[in-house]
């Protein structure tokens, strides 16, 4: 297979090749570009399915005394709604986003290891695929998220090994992207892109693979003590042996609270990226920005016990974790001072992605106060599982991580596909969200200080609870419904024809949009020489010097206007050829994961398709001759 | 030629001139981010061991089954597996392709030796009645030694693979990236070995006494 695009000449025509296109050619893709793709497309159905558990859980609360599903399978239902929306949903769409951006933010041609970020795709959907298998072969995981021991245990269902092996599975995907997207980041960059040069967005992706490659491993090796308790056994977290099974917890929010900034992390580069294009302004203290990001990373492997502070660990202990606690609330303030004072006296317009972003901050800081209240321990005591504490995580997650997510897509639409969404849609879908999500959640906080337990599979109605269940129900459906106005969006905008008027519909500031829209597969004819941040903006205005405004440069910012790599631009550009050995060697660890379930065969077929995987992988070049 | 794709898993990034940012190769950067993550999982692991250790209810204990001679002398092995793959490595950088395969070969077959002694000695233990599932000691110790005893084992799977790869003249350049690469891992799981040999196998036994 012939797969270098040449560039002939000094004309710098590209000649696309044909065996990148067609169906089967997205199983042995290895571009960013199409893997990202792969990876949104399949979040965004996971996105779907999570939601529809939502919508089954409040229903099934929407009055008292009611018994929609059993109360077997609403645990069922909550702990995949969980699962679904944390690991299948907010982190692939992350990943999604930093598979497609981060190599054309940075000026690079693709990532550092583009059959490995095939691999991670596959481990990833596979992954979510067994853990929904589940459904068919007994039930689903049904310990909650966080499948807190004895409890998960000892459950005699099949549906918490299956939690164990597919987060494990799906772990595996996040750290082969992790470490393939930082030293992407950190060895990739066009020249003149420094460390302090590149977009928020990249600053946050830096962070958050760091935070996934240090925080992994701490719940692999949960899972696995895990997996070995129900499976082999073992004593790990089994009290009657000596176990203890407050290490899992230890372990799993170890995990789990850098988990929580893994989510929101990618959310608070888009803010950072949107707000000042749509103000028209540089982001206000960019390093101030940058370094507290790194300070979130950092103080983020330093909270975990808050999630534990009922479970009696002391007064030493419950002050220190209290303390850390309030403490990392400081940087995140940071960001939200920055971004305000970004938009501060900005030429401010609210197309869609600015109103998502906006709207994502606000609801944010909404969350994050609630969650300043859980370092106050004694408060924390009254408030730990109930569902106070549910209407805190999704002000943060759904407020904070997918109102970002969304603002991205609306913001990177015409990027990826060379259309722009609807922008009256856009609005209604906003609107639709901001109502929906405050009607849900708000409510809950209520709920939750009026003694409601999370997880509370039904209520009678003389507790006085049926009144804010009743409000947060109608305002899940009236997300569901603004999910809706999004895909008659997305069905829309597909038959709409291909073709942006203008190249830069947003008047942006960074490399991605120096290229065509979608970007051809080698990314850019000429990679851009970055001399400033912002560089791209910088290309298009200067400030006139006696007046002071800034003033558009005649021609500016055309993606071939710089001839500084000529020489360099004449060589031929050799892509990575597709291959399948990573969908191969990602094919095995199911089959594993099916075998530990039922037969040592199937392990053995399993590693067999690993190792042949991984032999054909290393055998293979890169690049086809 | 201008290969800006550093996919340095058969790219040989660490000869072929490769513009990165840092000029560290991708692949080497690669590497040391997962053996940092590694850190985390042994880390984890051995914080199990230790946090229950002495806290089984019922015997046999560590100082009933572990035949610390024997286990020195596997130890032993292992650590010299570490001077045969540097000499590996050393070879690959003359490009004395016969003495690397040689040394990847002895590397191989110490690692092998290794863990055909912990087939033995977990075997052996077994005998003796500690099991999985027997107590909190038979716990951790099986999961960690074993998670090792894996890492030792794909190391295994690599070094033969390397060197089958070299002799039928698979390996772009001449394999001295892909030896250095594979010699990090081996020398990360060696040190961590050297973890696990000392608070699992030496501390039970008590400190020396006194004079």
């Amino acid at each position: 297979m012939e797969q270098s695009t040449e560039m002939s000449g000094s004309k710098g025509a590209v000649r696309r090749p044909s065996a990148t296109t067609g169906f089967w050619s997205w199983f042995t893709t290895v571009d960013h570009k199409k893997i990202g793709l792969m990876y949104g497309a399949s979040s965004f159905i996971f996105f779907l399915i999570g939601g529809l558990e939502a919508l089954v859980i409040r229903s099934q609360l929407a009055s008292p005394d009611q018994h929609l599903v059993t109360a077997a399978q609403y645990n069922q239902i909550f702990t995949m709604h969980g699962l679904t929306m944390i690991f299948l949903f907010v982190m692939p769409m992350s990943a999604a986003f930093f598979n497609y951006l981060i190599p054309l933010m940075i000026g690079a041609r693709d990532v550092a290891f583009p059959r490995l970020n095939a691999y991670s795709y596959w481990v990833f959907i596979l992954g979510g695929l067994f853990l929904y298998s589940s459904w068919f072969l007994g039930g689903a995981p049904n310990g909650g998220w966080f499948g807190y021991p004895p409890n998960s245990t000892t459950d005699p269902s099949i549906g918490m090994t299956f939690y164990t092996l597919g987060l494990l599975i799906t772990g595996i995907a996040s750290s082969a992207g992790a470490v393939n997207l930082a030293v992407t980041i950190i060895n990739m960059r066009a020249k003149g892109m420094t460390l302090f040069r590149m977009p928020i967005f990249i600053w946050m992706g830096l962070v958050v693979q760091f935070l996934l490659a240090f925080s992994l491993p701490i719940i692999t090796v949960a899972l696995v003590e895990m997996l070995f308790d129900r499976r082999f056994g073992t004593h790990f977290f089994d009290p009657t042996a000596g176990g203890d099974p407050v290490l899992w917890q230890h372990l799993f929010w170890l995990f789990g609270h850098p988990e929580v900034y893994i989510l929101v992390l990618p959310a608070f580069g888009i803010f950072s990226e949107i707000l000042p294009v749509f103000s028209r302004k540089p982001l206000f203290g960019y390093q101030f920005v940058a370094f507290s990001g790194i300070a979130i990373g950092f103080i983020g492997f330093g909270v975990w016990a808050h999630h534990m502070f009922a479970v009696g660990l002391g007064p030493v202990a419950n002050t220190a974790f209290g303390v850390s606690t309030a403490i990392i609330a400081v940087p995140t303030g940071v960001k939200i001072f920055n971004w305000m004072a970004t938009m501060a006296r900005g030429d401010i317009h609210f197309d869609s992605p600015m109103l998502f972003a906006v709207g994502g901050i606000a609801m944010f800081v909404i969350g994050g106060l609630s969650g300043v209240t859980h370092s106050i321990v004694p408060a924390d005591y009254q408030q730990t599982d109930t569902y106070y504490i549910v209407a805190h995580f999704h002000y943060v997650l759904f407020g904070g991580a997918i109102f970002g997510l969304f603002a991205a897509m609306y913001y990177w639409w015409p990027k990826v596909f060379g259309k722009l969404l609807s922008e009256p849609l856009g609005k209604i879908h906003f609107w639709l969200f901001v109502l929906g999500m405050n009607l849900t959640f708000g409510p809950m906080h209520i709920l939750g200080l009026q003694g409601m337990i999370r997880r509370t599979y039904t209520y009678p109605a003389t507790l006085g609870l049926t009144f804010y269940n009743r409000v947060a129900s109608v305002g899940a459906f009236l997300i569901a419904f603004g999910v809706l106005v999004f895909i008659v969006n997305l069905v829309k905008t597909a038959r709409k024809p291909r073709g942006l008027e203008n190249e830069d519909p947003w008047d942006a500031r960074t490399l991605e949009w120096m290229t065509s829209c979608p970007p051809p597969a080698h990314n850019f004819d000429v990679v851009p020489e970055v001399h400033a941040l912002d560089e791209f903006w910088h290309r298009k205005y200067t400030t006139d010097e006696r007046t002071g405004e800034l003033v558009r440069i005649p021609a500016g910012g055309a993606p071939d206007d710089d001839p500084g790599h000529e020489a360099s631009g004449r060589h031929p550009i050799h892509l990575p050829s597709p291959s399948f050995w990573p969908l191969v060697a990602a094919i095995g660890l199911p089959t594993i994961g099916y075998g530990i379930l039922y037969s040592w065969y199937v392990v053995g077929a399993g590693a067999f398709f690993v190792l042949v995987g991984f032999m054909g992988w290393a055998l293979e070049p890169s690049v086809a001759e | 030629m201008a290969d800006v794709i550093a996919d340095g898993h058969t790219a040989p990034a660490g000869t072929q001139e490769h513009e990165t940012t840092t000029g560290l190769p991708s692949t080497k950067l690669a590497m040391w981010i997962f053996l940092a993550s590694e850190c985390l999982l042994f880390g984890a692991l051995i914080t199990t061991y230790l946090l229950y250790r002495g806290a089984s209810r019922i015997g046999p204990y560590p100082n009933d089954v572990f035949d610390i001679p024997y286990t020195s002398v596997s130890s032993f092995v292992l650590l010299a597996s570490s001077l045969t793959m540097v000499l590996a490595v050393a070879a690959a950088q003359k490009a004395d392709l016969v003495r690397m395969r040689i040394w990847l070969l002895v590397t191989a077959l110490l690692g092998m030796t290794f863990v055909a002694g912990q087939v033995y000695e977990f075997t052996s233990f077994s005998h003796e009645g500690l099991k999985l599932g027997t107590n909190l000691f038979g716990t951790t110790f099986y999961v960690l030694t074993g998670f090792h005893g894996l890492h030792v084992t794909v190391g295994i799977i690599m070094l033969l693979a390397l060197t089958s790869f070299s002799q039928a003249g698979r390996l772009p350049d001449d394999g001295g990236f892909s030896v250095e690469m594979i010699g990090l891992y081996w020398h990360f799981v060696d040190i961590v070995w050297i973890v696990i040999f000392t608070v699992v196998y030496l501390i039970p036994t008590g400190p020396p006494a006194v004079k």
